[in-house]
């Protein structure tokens, strides 16, 4: 999947992988993908209710070891 | 376009802790590109204080309540485990290492996302706390500006 933009929001706490993937996500065309790697744990609840909420679409999400992945087309 | 969500936050608590969780929340509402009000009155106010301020001509009472109230957010006491001063301290190393924010920064992310952050007047004359000591660019009013912004909030909190 070919992301338009990656925001590496790893170590950052609450509320910042939100805010930042906010701000990432303003930085892309309709219909792009936005990949976004967290370490918080409760970024999977938060983001995945951000991107349903803008309408935007959670493509896909990953957990690889500590990391967390979403991929979000933008609405 | 859709008309914008709103949320508002009455801030009536002067602890470190419980004005980090308003901030959060707020922050994570103008995230969600609601328009995000924080209302300041009583304690709350202390939040906005600058650290540096020159004194100001007050009275007797302002003086004294100046000089009691923590002088902006990062002078702050916890609500639980204070312990004289030491809580604080504490809490600011364990949030370095879990890379939380400092409640400072917080305020500062708030004005990046244009957070309306309105100091209620009528406390701030009972505080003896002026103008030119709290942050610039704020808003003032009162009871009216928080219902006019809340009465069509989705959330509205009082902490």
């Amino acid at each position: 999947m070919e992301a338009a933009k990656v925001l590496d929001a790893k170590g950052l706490a609450c509320p910042m992988p939100v805010v930042r993937t906010k701000k990432a996500i303003e930085e892309i065309n309709a219909g792009e993908i936005l990949e976004v790697h967290t370490t918080d744990k409760g970024s999977k609840s938060d983001l995945t209710a951000w991107a349903k909420s803008g309408g935007h679409e959670l493509v896909k999400e990953a957990e690889e070891g500590d990391v967390f992945k979403f991929w979000i087309k933008k609405a | 376009m859709a008309e914008k969500k709103r949320t508002t936050i009455i801030l009536f608590s002067g602890e470190y802790d419980k004005a980090m969780a308003a901030y959060i929340i707020a922050n994570g509402a103008a995230a969600y590109d609601h328009e995000v009000t924080i209302f300041h009155t009583f304690w709350g106010l202390n939040a906005l204080r600058k650290d540096n301020q020159a004194p100001l001509k007050k009275g007797f009472m302002e003086k004294v309540f100046g000089k009691l109230m923590p002088r902006g957010a990062d002078k702050m006491g916890l609500s639980k485990m204070n312990y004289l001063g030491m809580g604080p301290k504490m809490i600011k190393q364990v949030m370095k290492k879990h890379n939380a924010m400092p409640l400072p920064d917080l305020i500062s992310m708030a004005q990046e996302q244009d957070i309306k952050l309105l100091a209620c007047t009528m406390t701030m004359d009972l505080l003896g706390l002026q103008k030119e000591e709290l942050l610039d660019n704020i808003e003032y009013g009162g009871v009216g500006a928080y219902v006019g912004d809340s009465e069509d909030a989705n959330i509205t909190l009082f902490i």
